[in-house]
């Protein structure tokens, strides 16, 4: 694999002196608000997520609730050590022993990670490389994303076909909770909604994806020659547009849609049903 | 005194359209090319140019063909062209646009694929060939890829001062200086095209920017050239007039090929008040007419905000006078009333653009305001129009710098059309004379040093003239004496101010360090600004009828014994940028029976 | 009213800052106000420009620290006080607020060119879909505010070597994504251009003044482009086995093997 360690040098001319004071940055203005703002929210959905893995409780409200709700941090949950009714049924793993959504996580997070929307995140907020436009890189020696562990950066696409597994979970649960446990039939409560909301919420995000927006038409050379492939292109377009949006709204959501169905579970309030 | 030396078979002078054309037609004839600019290489003033290249493609109207475009083209000079330089642009036009789209342009399409054509003034059919209101950007960019992967050797930030000959008259090289470093360099070469532009900064008011300066007219006109109808400026009609610090800068013409129209303070079309008769045939004399031939250009007659750009410069002018201006002294362009917001950022999103960022004011809402702006020069050197050879043997001109072309005036979309059509022409011509060259010719080291001396001279002054408000002279004067009206006395006048403004000029002192020194880039600017302007007013004086870009107060009229002539001018008493010019009448080339034919065909 | 101007004033021996302070006057921009600094004050201020348009991008610098045309950025929509003008920090400097930018013509040359295949009889037929990307990338008036901005280059000098920057990379995303090129230079600009140094941190598409989207609509795609050439391992298993290369002549004599 080329490295730049062995790719070969363009020949312009480097090591010019140049102008302006040798100052990280000339900027008067609050540039340090955005990445300030950033690492607040990823570190407060970090802390907020690791608690509530390794918590490994109150994550389903079963029929006793009278509603099938479980939190999209333990769904799907395969593991023999689940709770009874979230389980599942045709596949259990039952070497692993501690808490399910460390597996659950498996999914998404790579798919977050590599997303190339939280990469300029973090880069520019955790990283500081740099922190801001026309703000000096922290560090002194830099190699983008061309070596081991960044050029994983690479796998996106592939952690998007995995999210899109859970993202149909996901769905499934949201489906599930309009079912009323029990006797039957079918109502709406704001759990319900809150697993919709969730779950359509993850597949904007999953679809709004660079890598969809790729595969789905962007990879064409020329549109008019795949019509159908081109509508989908211009479909999912908008939507890329707003990926950053998308990308901050759905992190909350799923946030607080495991503390909605935690706080239920574990008995704070009851589910209002609605109809 | 050594001095940097560069030899070519072929130095182009001036990387617009023109240049790079003419340097990728020599480069591919094997021959080694220079190109050589005064900016950065794709910053020359052909980026300003919005709406398009005119070529009879027939893509939107079968109707059309070379035969209508070379009648519009001469219609519109007013009868003054060079006809065989009309006939050749209208000819050849198309095959330079197909020819840019395989070297990569990506022109607007129609719906069968093919370029689009957008309808512009002075246009009988919809011709322009387009990239929404950045045209000028497409062409320079393609070109430059073009020269740029076809290995021609390009020489930024060299402004040229002088053009040497040899002893028996024939083309040697030129002089210049770097402007990054200040330092003098020798180009020596077999044949040298140029492709300077025009010289719009030496008005106050003017869409050009800092280059157009007339350095070509002006190095060709002392190395013994002829320039031929530099009374003809072009003012545009429409450019910003306010925020002051903008004014002059160009509002597409596009704006009203796309529906736009003028409109007074009174809110009224007045358009249809200044129709000449050469035009009445063939336009709109009802709103509703205009109005319809935009979707139907067979049913109905052309609306008159479209007339050829000298005809709606002076109208507005005329608005203005009459005191039925708008609040910045000139006329409303409104499409907002006319088209849907999403129509006018698609087809002019740089318009868009520049009236929101730079005045504040959104084109989707609200009319623009708009007045005429210096734009373009019709004069220039008189060229053989299939070689585009000049009158010193191995020199060429192509683009804006040569004359005849466009005649009095010039329809919009045209001048992107020339540059391609000339400047591989002016490249072939040059690449034919340095393959029949065996050798360069001899410079003159003594002339090579005194043209370095003189420039450098303004350093060695302790006091003197300001160079910058020397040219703000130089503008106020042209701006009020020579602009778009004239009249003998005041023409009288400027030429008295621009021998003061020449003596002044041969005392401009600068300071600093010669390294990107503007103040001494702009004192080696003037001699040929000067040099220009004093020949537009010369030219102006001795034409004494009103046609085209040229308009006179006391000769209000076109007189048809002037319609058979060009004003030459030259310089006879050889070098020295002061040496006196000579402007004498010639009677214009006979135009073959065939082509008179053709213009005197109802349509 | 009057204003500050603090401008960069020195060459490559070193320099400062120096204040300049001047009348207002109603709907300047930042150009304006040097303009009127050489015509008064300090004739032999350097700066490029041309148009004066926002379309030709000479006049970039450095306003309050942020790349801007000066040309199109309007005195009274900066905030009050002296306003700062440096020049572009990536480039060599001239003089003044003059950088050289060979760099950027440099690496436009290593760009192997457009090759479409001969025209059919009728000419060239592409459709207003199949090139409203390139037509994007084209707006491009090459100020190399992009260039200025990319923190790749634009702090770490020996970076310069191996990354094209962004204004490049939207040349070879325009060409990669022509209806009519032949070329194929994904692989190019992955190993040679550093695709893969540029971790999408997106100043290039905060800077652009066409506002070109060359993020997420050049870099990003060419990103996932080089990930159909290179890390994808089903065709890498395919090149593996089958030991082809799918490459264009040209670009395997850029890439050099």
């Amino acid at each position: 694999m080329t490295t730049v360690e062995n790719a070969v040098a363009t020949p312009v001319r480097i090591g010019g002196v140049r102008g302006g004071p040798d100052a990280p940055t000339l900027r008067t203005d609050r540039w340090w608000v955005g990445p300030a703002i950033t690492v607040t929210v990823l570190v407060a959905f970090v802390a907020y997520t690791t608690w509530a893995i390794f918590v490994n409780r109150d994550y389903y409200v079963g029929a006793a609730a009278h509603r099938d709700l479980i939190s999209p941090f333990y769904s799907p949950c395969i593991m023999a050590s689940c709770v009874a009714g979230a389980k599942g049924t045709f596949f259990v793993i039952n070497w692993w022993h501690i808490t399910p959504a460390l597996i659950v996580l498996a999914g998404p997070l790579p798919f977050r990670l590599t997303c190339y929307y939280y990469r300029r995140a973090y880069y520019r907020s955790f990283w500081l490389s740099p922190p801001a436009c026309a703000v000096a890189d922290a560090h002194r020696r830099y190699s983008g994303e061309t070596r081991f562990p960044l050029i994983l950066q690479n796998a996106h696409r592939y952690f998007f076909y995995l999210a899109a597994i859970f993202n149909v979970i996901l769905t499934i649960d949201a489906v599930v909770a309009f079912r009323l446990p029990g006797q039957g039939g079918i109502g709406v409560s704001v759990g319900t909604i809150v697993l919709v909301v969730n779950a359509a919420s993850l597949w904007l995000y999953s679809l709004s994806c660079h890598a969809a927006r790729h595969l789905c038409g962007g990879q064409l050379r020329s549109f008019s020659k795949s019509r159908v492939r081109y509508r989908l292109w211009r479909l999912l377009s908008p939507l890329n547009a707003r990926h950053m949006q998308i990308a901050w709204f759905s992190l909350i959501v799923v946030a607080l849609a495991d503390l909605y169905v935690r706080l239920v579970a574990s008995g704070a309030f009851h589910d209002p049903k609605l109809f | 005194m050594e001095i940097e030396t560069q030899r070519y078979d072929v130095v182009v002078i001036g990387a617009g359209g023109a240049g790079l054309r003419a340097a990728i037609e020599a480069r591919s004839r094997g021959l080694k090319t220079a190109l050589v600019c005064k900016s950065l290489l794709g910053k020359a003033h052909t980026v300003m140019a919005e709406g398009g290249i005119a070529a009879a493609m027939r893509h939107v109207y079968e109707e059309d063909s070379w035969q209508v475009h070379f009648r519009d083209t001469m219609r519109g000079g007013k009868m003054l062209n060079n006809w065989r330089m009309a006939q050749l642009h209208a000819q050849e036009a198309p095959d330079r646009v197909y020819e840019l789209e395989a070297w990569g342009a990506l022109f607007d399409r129609t719906a069968d694929g093919r370029i689009l054509q957008r309808d512009f003034g002075g246009h009988r059919y919809a011709r322009l060939a387009h990239v929404g209101d950045r045209t000028g950007l497409e062409m320079i960019r393609t070109l430059q890829q073009k020269a740029v992967a076809s290995d021609i050797d390009v020489f930024m930030e060299c402004k040229i001062l002088r053009l040497l000959t040899d002893g028996d008259g024939q083309i040697a090289g030129a002089v210049g200086y770097w402007r990054p470093t200040g330092e003098p360099v020798l180009f020596v070469a077999k044949a040298i095209v140029l492709a300077t532009g025009g010289a719009g900064k030496s008005w106050k008011y003017t869409s050009n920017s800092w280059e157009c300066t007339g350095d070509g007219h002006a190095m060709a006109l002392w190395a013994g050239a002829n320039l031929i109808d530099m009374e003809f400026v072009q003012f545009h009609p429409t450019g910003m007039v306010w925020p002051l610090s903008v004014r002059g800068l160009l509002v597409t013409e596009g704006v009203r090929g796309d529906g736009g129209v003028l409109r007074n303070a009174e809110g009224k079309r007045f358009m249809f008040d200044y129709v000449a008769e050469m035009f009445r045939a063939e336009t709109a004399d009802s709103e509703e007419e205009a109005d319809r031939w935009y979707t139907d250009h067979a049913g109905a007659r052309r609306p008159p905000d479209l007339l050829p750009r000298d005809e709606v410069a002076r109208a507005i002018n005329a608005e203005v006078k009459a005191g039925r201006g708008s609040p910045h002294g000139g006329v409303f362009l409104d499409i907002a009333s006319r088209r849907s917001p999403e129509y006018i950022r698609r087809r002019l999103p740089s318009m868009y653009h520049q009236f929101m960022e730079l005045a504040g004011v959104d084109i989707t809402k609200e009319p623009m305001e708009v007045g005429p702006t210096c734009h373009y020069f019709m004069g220039g050197v008189r060229v053989d129009p299939d070689t585009a050879a000049t009158a010193v043997p191995g020199l060429f001109a192509a683009g804006e710098v040569a004359g005849g072309m466009h005649g009095s005036n010039r329809l919009g979309g045209n001048s992107l059309s020339d540059l391609l059509v000339f400047g591989r022409r002016a490249g072939a011509g040059a690449s034919d004379y340095a393959e029949g060259r065996s050798q360069v010719g001899t410079v003159d080291r003594a002339e090579v040093d005194a043209i370095v001396e003189e420039a450098m001279a303004p350093f060695a002054r302790s006091s003197g003239e300001n160079p910058y408000a020397l040219h703000s002279d130089l503008q106020e004067t042209m701006q009020s004496l020579v602009g778009i009206i004239r009249t003998g006395s005041e023409l009288d006048t400027a030429i008295e101010q621009l021998d003061v403004l020449r003596d002044r000029a041969s005392r401009v002192a600068v300071d600093g360090p010669r390294r990107y020194n503007p103040a001494w880039n702009l004192a080696t600017d003037l001699p040929a600004m000067l040099t220009v302007s004093r020949c537009v007013a010369l030219a102006a004086r001795e034409r004494k009828e009103s046609r085209g870009g040229h308009t006179r107060d006391d000769y209000p009229t076109a007189d048809p014994q002037l319609g058979k002539v060009n004003f030459v001018l030259s310089q006879p008493g050889g070098d020295g940028w002061s040496a006196e010019i000579k402007v004498a009448p010639e009677p214009i080339p006979e135009m073959p029976a065939d082509l008179r034919a053709l213009l005197e065909e109802s349509h | 009213m009057d204003v500050t101007m603090r401008v960069w004033r020195g060459d490559e021996t070193g320099g400062e800052f120096r204040d300049y302070t001047l009348p207002a006057h109603e709907g300047e921009v930042v150009l304006d106000v040097i303009h009127r600094l050489q015509a008064t004050q300090a004739p032999d201020l350097a700066c490029r420009w041309n148009c004066k348009a926002g379309k030709c991008g000479s006049c970039s610098a450095e306003i309050n620290g942020k790349p801007r045309l000066m040309c199109m950025t309007r005195m009274d929509h900066l905030p009050e006080g002296p306003v700062t003008v440096a020049p572009m920090r990536t480039f060599p400097i001239i003089r003044d607020l003059v950088t050289d930018v060979s760099f950027n013509f440099e690496m436009a040359k290593l760009v192997p060119p457009f090759a479409p295949p001969p025209p059919g009889p009728g000419g060239y037929r592409m459709q207003q879909i199949d090139i409203q990307r390139g037509q994007e990338f084209r707006k491009c008036i090459e100020c190399f505010m992009c260039q200025d901005v990319c923190h790749v280059i634009r702090d770490h000098e020996e970076n310069k070597q191996y990354y094209a920057g962004p204004r490049l990379f939207i040349r070879y995303a325009e060409l990669e994504m022509h209806p009519l090129d032949t070329n194929d230079r994904r692989e190019l600009v992955r190993q040679k251009m550093g695709l893969g140094m540029c971790n999408i941190t997106k100043c290039c598409t905060e800077v652009c003044p066409e506002q070109i989207k060359i993020t997420d609509n050049a870099i990003i795609p060419l990103k996932e482009r080089a990930v159909d050439a290179a890390y994808d391992p089903i065709a890498w298993l395919g090149r593996k086995i089958l030991r082809r290369h799918k490459r264009s002549p040209a670009e395997a004599q850029a890439v050099g093997r």
